[in-house]
């Protein structure tokens, strides 16, 4: 597969280590009063669509950045890629 | 001063060289790396160090080819800055002191082997080590790739028939073997 | 022996000549010639056996899909076996040899399984071999195994190299035939980066097999002028012997190039073959098509061959497969075939065309009618016709050209769970409209069949894909003639009708399986094995299928086709592992002191790729134990140094570095003070101990952490994603320094004496107390980093100096610290020493075990979130009677206390129920002068003193032990901090 890297352009996902749902960015509030049941369903209760999916890619032979990929599990097709610091801060992660 | 000896990357006192009848692999000894990483909320004053030092920011998937000191990018707000041992033994502690609070240094002058590659069969040794498209690029574009599973930097040098390669030392031997034996294939 | 089927010229040059042989007799032959074009001009008909009855084979085809001619080529080490004699490009010394024979190739004493064919039915393995079950192993495998299998390996090493590479382009084109061509010509010519790949060494596809002009020049003329006009433009590459074998995602090709496959030996150092990886924007696939043969009672003699194949060595090797020849076909193909080779001079006996409207002819006789058996023993002698008013004529022929239709190509247009569509004028599937993203179908394979839609087609896509504007350009002249078929498949009431000619899969086979309930194609396949062998079904999958429909009354688009997988040809395994093979089939790592181990004639052993020396044996001793057990008692009663540079190291910079560990690490770092190094533990967000190690703080905007040695890859990778994708804003900076510094411990009571001769700063215990650490200098001036840290137990010191300066460190280091008699030492020793003290490892962060497990508990800081804190909280990891970390000591200490084994009470059941934990790692202690074991049990801090059983059923091994604390030597860590 090609993963058009948003700083680098197209590059063989086979420089990329795949981490799955990019749902892992939305880790909870450790301080909730339902942290325990959050971080579970954070931990264990993850999508597998056959379809499109958000996926997490660490372009480990390249520039280290991690991506969201959104990416068709039964085609492969590609439809968009951003780097996940951009996301993760998009979704109101700060420090 | 002290006596202790340095060995180059692939364990030798003298750099190595390898010619063959259309290319030339030289092993080059003589590079001082550090790392310069920006600090948060310093990016801008950061850039203004960068181009006092290189003349120019290296952006994604670029070098500046720069003398004495010369640098390419390696990740967001990340970049290699490279300058001649001899003059700049103390790069990191040299930087450190120009880039002060506003980036990360770190010396990187014993994490990498530097491979200069020449001559006509460059290009066809290149397409067969890794999968940049080496053909495509111009002089002071740098690439990082996978080489016999290795990740290292390819440089495209001022000179048409030049080609910089650095790999991850402890690797030397494994990465100077992969080079040998594809020279072979081609030159 | 002269070529005595020579006819007329070719593309062969016949100014030289060549020397082969075959089953060890001599012949000639011409460059440009393929072995079975050789074979064929010397009168060699035969050339293989089948798979499963043995039948006598010759060639069907003249390309890539021959599913007879197999042979074994190359002697020693480099024989190959199953190569297709039909696309050996023949070299002087060629040496080759039948396969799959017991006896001659002419007596093959296995050909009585053809009289035992009722036996040997579709299925046959599973209805014959199924008891008694005992026969299997004994009896009925090694038979099987000993007659399946066409050709025999050497069973040597390959002694030749293969490379892997990697192009990128604008538009691969795959296949030089008139469509391919021409949008190679079309797209070189605008100036686009193209690559035109085909697997024959002669580009030109059916150009250089027929007799059509274009233009003015014969189609092979004009081929040669098309390639040696690409050939001049500088953004066109060229590749010949180049198989296109796979169409991956997004563009990504593979392709084999055959670089030394045409010459006897691979030069010095060059690859046999090269495995390109191609990326590209746009394909244009001009696969061409294949021709089909027809099914009828004993249609697989030698000398009966598809009527293309008959062409292509008619015109292209100027051979005649025979000098009487008929056709069989169902189109108006076949008769070309007949045409061509009247104008060569060879008799044609007849064209027997299927059809009432055949085409006529003034040279030879057209009959209406059917092919329905043959004769001749070791080929083709008679060819008996039963015409359409009921009468039978015998035909004396050494050659039959079958004519059944043509295939487009679609195999690549497949790949990616496309589906081909039928088209009943053409009566075959062509390519769906599922295509791969950016591939073009052109030419035949698109089934535009004619010369000019070829040449059309080509241009067309090319112009398409490229966005080209303007005026299409003027095309040559060339041959454009309709497709005139009526499907015909096989002729009724045949059963030893051969459709699969590799797997010997016949009409009947396909008419079993349908009586006995396969209705799936794919269960067909599986059932009967119709186009499982090497050929992959190309010239049989379509006659099972027509069957199939036929038998099932549905329409063949109704039953489909197999899917096509890669790769296209059959692939040598050595071209897909390329350079990765041996000693190179993953880097090595060396660490700076590599070369001074193996002077101390170190034993090493690999660790995250890394070589470490395991132990270093002197003069004497006989068994690694002596070695280590010496290396440890050394270094507890002295000094030892070690070599850690294979440690992961990361550099974390910023202002918020020390919030960043907090974070990672399960203890906390926020008041660890400059100059300090504090060890971490790091747990997985699911609570499970991920990895440890130590993080020094430098300053109190950097510290240096480092990873155990086969972690420091997903460590890092952790890292960067709590840094990017959790701490998106944190001030924080992260580099891997593992291969930038060389480290050394330094351990024992007399490693403080040591480096104080090398170390220009005071590191008294007052300067320099136990977890310190600090930038220094050593021998006047070098830049070193210290770190009071010990895995040892002992009085201990981390070193790093830059890499290059590694070897001489330690060369220094064992100079200085010749009077206390310092002894280098292993990773074997290093292990012993630290289960004498009870730390965890990798056998204790197995991926299993939490904090709580490994004693440690109460590092998690209860003042601050960390990765996997919250779910280290759940119930089910806080249990009561959960594993504890425990020490285990032999009650005898003549007993070993093997790693592995588990422990069960002193009384009571051995067995899984009443599992009460489990050794992890052990070591004879040569301080206690027993052997020792670090494990895990339930309860385990409260069982101190508890004698219980270690057993292991597997090893038979039961031993008494009893539990002790783990930390064996110096439980309060006097030493550490002396």
């Amino acid at each position: 597969m090609i993963i058009d890297h948003p700083l680098l352009g197209p590059r063989d996902s086979a420089e990329f280590t795949y981490m799955g749902d990019a749902r892992l960015i939305d880790r909870p509030d450790p301080d909730a009063e339902t942290a325990a049941q959050d971080f579970y369903e954070y931990g264990y209760l993850r999508g597998n669509p056959a379809g499109w999916h958000d996926e997490l890619w660490f372009h480990e032979a390249g520039d280290r950045s991690w991506l969201v990929v959104t990416r068709n599990t039964l085609t492969h097709e590609i439809s968009k890629v951003q780097l996940a610091r951009d996301v993760a801060r998009s979704r109101g992660r700060s420090k | 001063m002290h006596d202790l000896m340095p060995i180059t990357a692939l364990g030798g006192t003298e750099a190595r060289i390898d010619a063959f009848d259309h290319v030339t692999i030289t092993e080059n000894d003589g590079l001082a790396l550090a790392s310069v990483a920006a600090r948060m909320g310093h990016e801008k004053a950061c850039h203004t160090v960068l181009e006092k030092l290189l003349g120019a920011v290296p952006g994604p998937g670029k070098a500046i080819l720069h003398d004495p000191e010369a640098g390419f990018w390696m990740g967001p707000d990340q970049w290699m800055i490279g300058a001649p041992r001899d003059s700049h033994e103390l790069l990191a502690d040299q930087l450190s002191d120009q880039f002060g609070e506003t980036a990360s240094v770190t010396e990187q002058s014993g994490a990498w082997v530097c491979f200069d590659v020449t001559g006509p069969a460059m290009l066809d040794l290149c397409e067969r080590l890794c999968a940049v498209p080496i053909r495509r690029m111009v002089a002071g574009d740098a690439q990082r790739t996978m080489i016999h599973q290795l990740g290292c930097f390819v440089i495209r040098r001022q000179d048409a028939d030049h080609i910089r390669i650095l790999g991850p030392r402890a690797s030397a031997g494994s990465l100077h073997h992969a080079l040998i034996t594809t020279a072979h294939s081609v030159a | 022996m002269t070529q005595v089927n020579r006819i007329g010229r070719g593309q062969v040059d016949f100014t030289k000549t060549l020397k082969f042989s075959f089953d060890g007799k001599s012949y000639t032959g011409h460059p440009g010639d393929t072995l079975a074009s050789a074979l064929l001009a010397n009168g060699v008909r035969l050339m293989g056996r089948s798979f499963k009855y043995h039948r006598p084979r010759g060639p069907l085809s003249a390309g890539s899909e021959e599913p007879n001619a197999l042979v074994e080529l190359r002697g020693g080490a480099r024989q190959e076996p199953n190569t297709r004699a039909t696309t050996v490009e023949l070299f002087d010394g060629l040496l080759a040899k039948s396969q799959n024979r017991l006896g001659s190739l002419k007596f093959d004493l296995l050909s009585i399984n053809d009289r035992f064919s009722n036996f040997l039915t579709a299925g046959f393995y599973y209805k014959t071999f199924m008891w008694p079950a005992a026969f299997w192993e004994k009896f009925y495998e090694p038979i099987i195994r000993n007659a399946a299998g066409l050709g025999s390996l050497s069973l040597k090493d390959d002694p030749d190299v293969y490379d892997k590479g990697f192009l990128h382009c604008d538009l691969l084109i795959i296949g030089a035939g008139p469509a391919g061509l021409s949008a190679a010509l079309t797209a070189g010519r605008a100036g686009a980066d193209v690559i035109l790949a085909d697997e024959d060494f002669r580009m030109g596809g059916r150009l250089n097999s027929e007799t059509f002009a274009i233009g003015d020049a014969s189609g092979a003329d004009w081929a040669a002028a098309a390639v040696a006009e690409l050939a001049s433009l500088p953004n066109v590459r060229l590749m010949p012997r180049t198989t296109v074998i796979g169409a991956f995602d997004h563009g990504i090709y593979g392709a084999v190039e055959r670089v030394s496959d045409h010459i006897h030996t691979p030069d010095a150092g060059k690859p046999r073959q090269v495995l390109w990886r191609i990326y590209t924007k746009q394909t244009v696939l001009a696969a061409g098509a294949i021709e089909r043969p027809i099914a009828f009672e004993n249609n697989d003699r030698p000398g009966i061959m598809l009527a293309s194949a008959l062409r292509t060595y008619a015109n292209r090797f100027a051979v005649a497969a025979d000098r009487r020849v008929a056709i069989f076909t169902n189109n108006d193909d076949g008769h070309r075939t007949a045409s061509d080779l009247h104008a060569r001079g060879v008799k044609v006996v007849a064209v027997i065309d299927t059809r009432a409207e055949a085409p006529r002819s003034m040279d030879y006789e057209v009959l209406h009618g059917q092919v329905i058996d043959t004769k001749g023993r070791l080929g083709l002698t008679f060819a008996e016709v039963k015409l359409a008013d009921g009468s039978m004529r015998t035909l004396d022929c050494g050659a039959l050209g079958l004519s059944g239709g043509w295939n487009p190509n679609v195999h690549l247009t497949c790949h990616q769970r496309g589906r081909p569509t039928w088209n009943p004028d053409l009566a075959a599937f062509v390519p769906g409209t599922d295509l791969p993203p950016g591939m073009t179908v052109a030419g035949a394979a698109q089934g535009d069949l004619s010369t000019a839609g070829a040449l059309a087609g080509g241009a067309k896509a090319a112009r398409a894909v490229l966005g080209l504007k303007g005026r299409m350009p003027v095309l040559p002249e060339a041959e454009d003639a309709p497709v005139n078929i009526t499907p015909f498949w096989y002729v009724e009431g045949c059963s030893r009708a051969w459709l699969d000619q590799q797997n010997d899969v016949t009409v009947k086979d396909v008419k079993l399986s349908h009586q006995e309930g396969f209705r799936s194609v794919e269960h067909l396949k599986r059932y009967t094995t119709l186009g499982m062998a090497t050929d992959q079904g190309k010239t049989s999958n379509m006659g099972g299928l027509a069957i199939m429909a036929e038998l099932a009354g549905k329409a063949i688009p109704e039953v489909g086709t197999t899917i096509f997988r890669p790769p296209y040809t059959p692939t040598a395994i050595g071209v897909l592992a390329g350079r990765h093979r041996g000693q190179e089939f993953h880097p090595k790592r060396l660490t700076p002191s590599h070369k001074w181990a193996e002077e101390q004639g170190a034993v090493f052993v690999e660790v995250g790729n890394w070589l470490r020396a395991q132990w270093f044996p002197k003069p004497g001793e006989t068994h690694w134990r002596e070695s280590v057990d010496r290396e440890v008692l050394a270094t507890r009663k002295s000094v030892g140094v070690c070599d850690v540079t294979t440690l992961g190291k990361v550099d974390v910079q910023g202002t918020d570095a020390a919030a960043f560990l907090n974070k990672i690490y399960c203890n906390g770092f926020a008041k660890l003070a400059v100059g300090k190094t504090r060890y971490g533990l790091m747990l997985r967000e699911d609570g499970i101990a991920m990895d440890d190690g130590t993080a020094a703080r430098l300053a109190e905007d950097h510290f240096v952490v480092t990873t155990t040695t086969a972690n420091a890859l997903p460590v890092y990778r952790h890292m960067e994603f709590v840094r990017q994708c959790l701490c998106p804003d944190m001030d924080v900076q992260l580099i891997s320094t593992t291969e930038a510094w060389a480290q050394y411990a330094v351990a024992g009571p007399n490693s403080r004496k040591l480096l104080e001769k090398i170390v220009d700063q005071d590191i008294s215990n007052e300067a320099f107390p136990f977890m310190a650490c600090a930038n220094i200098t050593i021998c006047g001036g070098l830049r070193a980093r210290l770190f009071r840290i010990s895995f040892s137990g002992e009085l201990a010191y981390e070193i790093a100096v830059p890499m290059a300066y590694g070897d001489a460190l330690m060369r220094k280091i064992m100079e200085v610290g010749a009077e206390f008699d310092v002894t280098p030492y292993g990773t074997e020793a290093l292990g012993v020493m630290r289960i004498e003290k009870g730390h965890a490892a990798g056998n204790e962060l197995n991926g299993t075990t939490t904090a709580q497990n490994l004693g440690m508990g109460r590092m998690i800081s209860s003042l601050k979130d960390c990765i996997g804190k919250t779910l280290s909280q759940r119930e089910g990891l806080n249990a009561d009677g959960d594993l504890r970390q425990v020490g285990i000591r032999p009650v005898d200490p003549n007993d070993p206390v093997p790693a592995g084994a588990h422990l069960m009470n002193a009384d009571g059941p051995i067995d899984a129920a009443h599992d009460q934990g489990y050794a992890t790692s052990a070591c004879y202690s040569p301080n206690l002068g027993h052997a020792i074991a670090i494990g895990f049990l339930k309860n385990g801090s409260d069982r101190m003193g508890e004698r219980m059983r270690l057993v292991s059923p597997l090893t038979k091994v039961q031993v008494d032990v009893e539990i002790t604390s783990a930390h064996f030597i110096d439980p309060e860590g006097e030493r550490l901090r002396a």
